[in-house]
């Protein structure tokens, strides 16, 4: 950790003139929540190594309003999606990418409906995409022959079709992909969808981000790789109540690289 | 007199298929009292749809046993049916084996039938022992109790029976045929039934003529009272799930279509020119509800996917939250759909056709709010079902309606919610502190 990040804004790109390639959504958890904080300047290491034109929105950016709307909001939603519509159209947006698989999904196929239309893409796929193209390389061997197993969120594999950009990037650091009996199409949810991350769960015989670290652990791996902040915060709580934060890492895909490239 | 058989089985015939239609005529009546629903987009894709998933059953083989057993019982069902058409041309014309014409092909026919007559049998046997010996999980949850559990077990033996009577009519038509019995076209290939004929040693041509004469009118009497059978059951999907991949959700099961009603709302409010303190005109409309709590505010694509189901609890056996011991069950939230119209649809009968207020409503007096508070929007139970069926649809309505028209969202919800409003995030911090993470080391 050494160098400054680069982090323009909207604003500051648009007084000088300028449009970024991408605006980089960094969304609620990503700014706010400490664990996240590190995924959002992970990727934004690696935004900066590649030499990608991006901006963030800061303080103008608001929640995307996805868990106003799971939790039956649709006012609250509406409210927050025309307001980030409104400014992401003045800065004429064209593309959007975010870490977060709910602001992912809300921004792509919610947003359209009330006049947001963006080409919207998961940091996963952006990451993805920067590889094919050479932008950056993932080289070191720091994970090479560990076992890695990835953790589909909900919102960006079943929901939206996206499981292969990540399995490739976790592939490409010379790692072991070890898959979870449910994995895919057939997942298992960490437990913090639907708004859950903001409340109580509901009786049960256990919480279901245990049920769904025990599937984790049973491929025996060194890292859960995530590819969403909830399902980060969920499956590193999972880790510490079995006990094995010593021995096993809960990393976020856009972590890995970053560690990999020694960013 | 020679005509009483003919006209008897045209008087069956017509009081069967009578009886059926009007049941449709109930179930076409029951799911129009759902919301209008736009479902015209994309033919296309709804036809591939329907054809790969109710025709190809491409969701059953997921599950690679009760998958390929379920495609034996299915096919030997579609396929038994040309045999039915024969029963019945028979039946009114007095014929014996009107199609014994095709030669050939006719015994290929036959013989297949047969062949599959005896796989159904073995599937139903296994289908059986997996419902009742094995006691598989997701067969003896708290909601498959009294009626849902006899009707699966009953839905069985009805195809038992049927497949049973079919090959004892084969076997007693054989023999006869063996014994050139008049009437009795010899025609046919019998690979299963012709290890029946054992039984029939020693028994008397009248005895065989009675033998296949009243096997033959059980069996189709058999499917006529199966056909009425099904509108009282979850059998009901082999009608409903043509209908219901093809009207199914299309696109990303992430998305979640946007009310509206709200968006009007929101518009205005967002519009600086219009004036708040205007008096409503004169002839707006009542202000709509938003959400559900009762089947007539669901849309009538969710009252088919009720009647669709076919309470096998893939869907139920996939949720992250049943399977950690909550009340949320995906199934039971189909199956209270489907109970509660039933009897919105009595009511309405009761009353000649008007629905009187029974102070009964889906919300409360079927689901609960703890059930659909545990639900963690994940989607599981919409890719396990084979059927197409969207039960995560009605949990986010009926949560509308809990927070929108109730304000009854639990409190920790309500704070998430207030920040928001406040501050745009889920948790209390200032908007103007968003950027803060790049200058922190
Ligand atoms: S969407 Fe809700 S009901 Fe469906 S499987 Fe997930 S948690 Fe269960
Ligand atoms: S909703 Fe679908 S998966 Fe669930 S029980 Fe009904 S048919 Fe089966």
């Amino acid at each position: 950790m050494g160098s400054e990040l680069k982090v323009p804004t909207m604003a500051e790109l648009f007084a000088a003139g300028q449009q970024p390639e991408v605006l980089f959504w960094v969304g609620c958890a990503g700014s706010f929540d400490d664990r996240a904080k590190k995924i959002t300047k992970a990727f934004v290491k690696i935004l900066n190594k590649a030499n990608v034109s991006f901006a963030v929105l800061g303080t103008e950016e608001s929640c995307t309003g996805d868990p106003a709307k799971r939790a039956g909001n649709e006012f609250l939603f509406q409210m927050q999606a025309v307001t980030n519509i409104e400014v992401m159209n003045a800065y004429g947006v064209k593309k959007v990418v975010t870490a977060c698989p709910h602001c992912f999904n809300t921004l792509k196929n919610e947003y359209p409906g009330l006049g947001g239309n963006y080409e919207v893409v998961h940091h996963t796929q952006f990451l993805k995409g920067l590889l094919d193209e050479g932008r950056i390389t993932m080289e070191g061997g720091t994970f090479k022959g560990k076992r890695i197993t990835f953790h589909d969120p909900c919102y960006l594999g079943r929901a939206n079709n996206v499981f292969e950009a990540p399995r490739d990037l976790i592939k490409k650091l010379d790692a072991e992909l070890v898959e979870m009996k449910s994995c895919k199409t057939r997942g298992l949810c960490c437990g913090a969808g639907g708004s859950q991350m903001f409340k109580e769960p509901e009786k049960g015989d256990k919480d279901i981000n245990i049920e769904r670290t025990e599937q984790a652990l049973g491929t025996q791996p060194e890292i859960i790789a995530a590819a969403c902040p909830f399902c980060n915060t969920m499956m590193t709580d999972g880790v510490k109540n079995k006990e094995k934060e010593g021995s096993i890492l809960v990393r976020d895909i856009a972590e890995l690289i970053a560690t990999a490239e020694d960013l | 007199m020679e005509y009483l058989p003919n006209i008897l089985f045209a008087i069956v015939l017509i009081v069967g298929i009578g009886f059926f239609a009007n049941n449709v005529k109930k179930l076409i009546r029951n799911i129009k009292l759902g919301k209008d629903v736009d479902v015209s987009d994309n033919k296309p894709q709804r036809w591939k749809n329907m054809t790969k998933i109710a025709l190809g059953q491409t969701k059953m083989v997921v599950r690679p046993i009760p998958g390929i057993l379920h495609i034996l019982v299915y096919v030997g069902f579609i396929i038994i049916n040309l045999e039915v058409l024969e029963i019945v041309i028979d039946g009114l014309l007095g014929t014996h084996r009107v199609f014994a014409g095709l030669g050939g092909l006719y015994n290929f026919l036959i013989a297949s039938f047969e062949i599959l007559a005896f796989l159904v049998i073995l599937s139903v046997i296994i289908f059986w022992i997996r419902r009742n010996v094995i006691r598989l999980q997701r067969f003896i949850k708290p909601e498959m109790k009294g009626w849902p559990k006899n009707d699966g077990n009953m839905i069985l033996y009805i195809e038992l029976v049927l497949m049973c009577l079919f090959l004892s009519m084969n076997a007693a038509d054989f023999q006869l045929q063996q014994f050139n019995t008049e009437h009795y076209t010899q025609a046919g290939s019998f690979p299963i039934s012709q290890f029946l004929i054992p039984l029939f040693d020693g028994l008397s041509i009248e005895t065989l003529i009675i033998i296949e004469r009243s096997t033959w009118w059980l069996h189709i009497v058999g499917i006529l009272f199966f056909l009425n059978y099904l509108y009282y059951s979850k059998h009901l999907h082999i009608l409903l799930a043509f209908p219901n991949t093809y009207f199914g959700k299309l696109g990303a099961k992430g998305k979640i279509k946007n009310l509206d009603s709200v968006t009007k709302e929101v518009m205005l409010m967002m519009d600086p020119s219009a004036d708040p303190y205007a008096a409503p005109t004169e002839d707006a409309a009542a202000p709509e509800k938003f959400g559900a709590s009762d089947v007539k505010d669901l849309n009538w694509v969710q009252l088919l996917n009720a009647y669709t189901c076919t309470e096998c609890g893939r869907c139920t056996s996939e949720c992250p939250a049943n399977l950690t011991g909550k009340k949320l069950s995906p199934r039971k939230i189909m199956m209270d759909t489907r109970d509660r119209l039933e009897e919105v649809g009595k009511n309405i009968d009761a009353n000649k056709g008007d629905f009187i207020d029974d102070g009964k409503q889906l919300l409360g007096d079927y689901i609960t709010n703890e059930e659909l508070w545990a639900c963690t929007s994940c989607n599981a139970c919409t890719e396990a079902c084979p059927v197409s069926i969207d039960p995560l649809s009605i949990i986010m309505d009926m949560r509308q309606f809990l927070v929108m028209e109730q304000s009854a969202a639990p409190s920790d919800l309500n704070n998430m919610m207030g920040n928001i409003e406040n501050n745009g995030a889920p948790w209390p911090f200032n908007q103007m502190d968003r950027l803060n993470w790049k200058d922190e080391s």
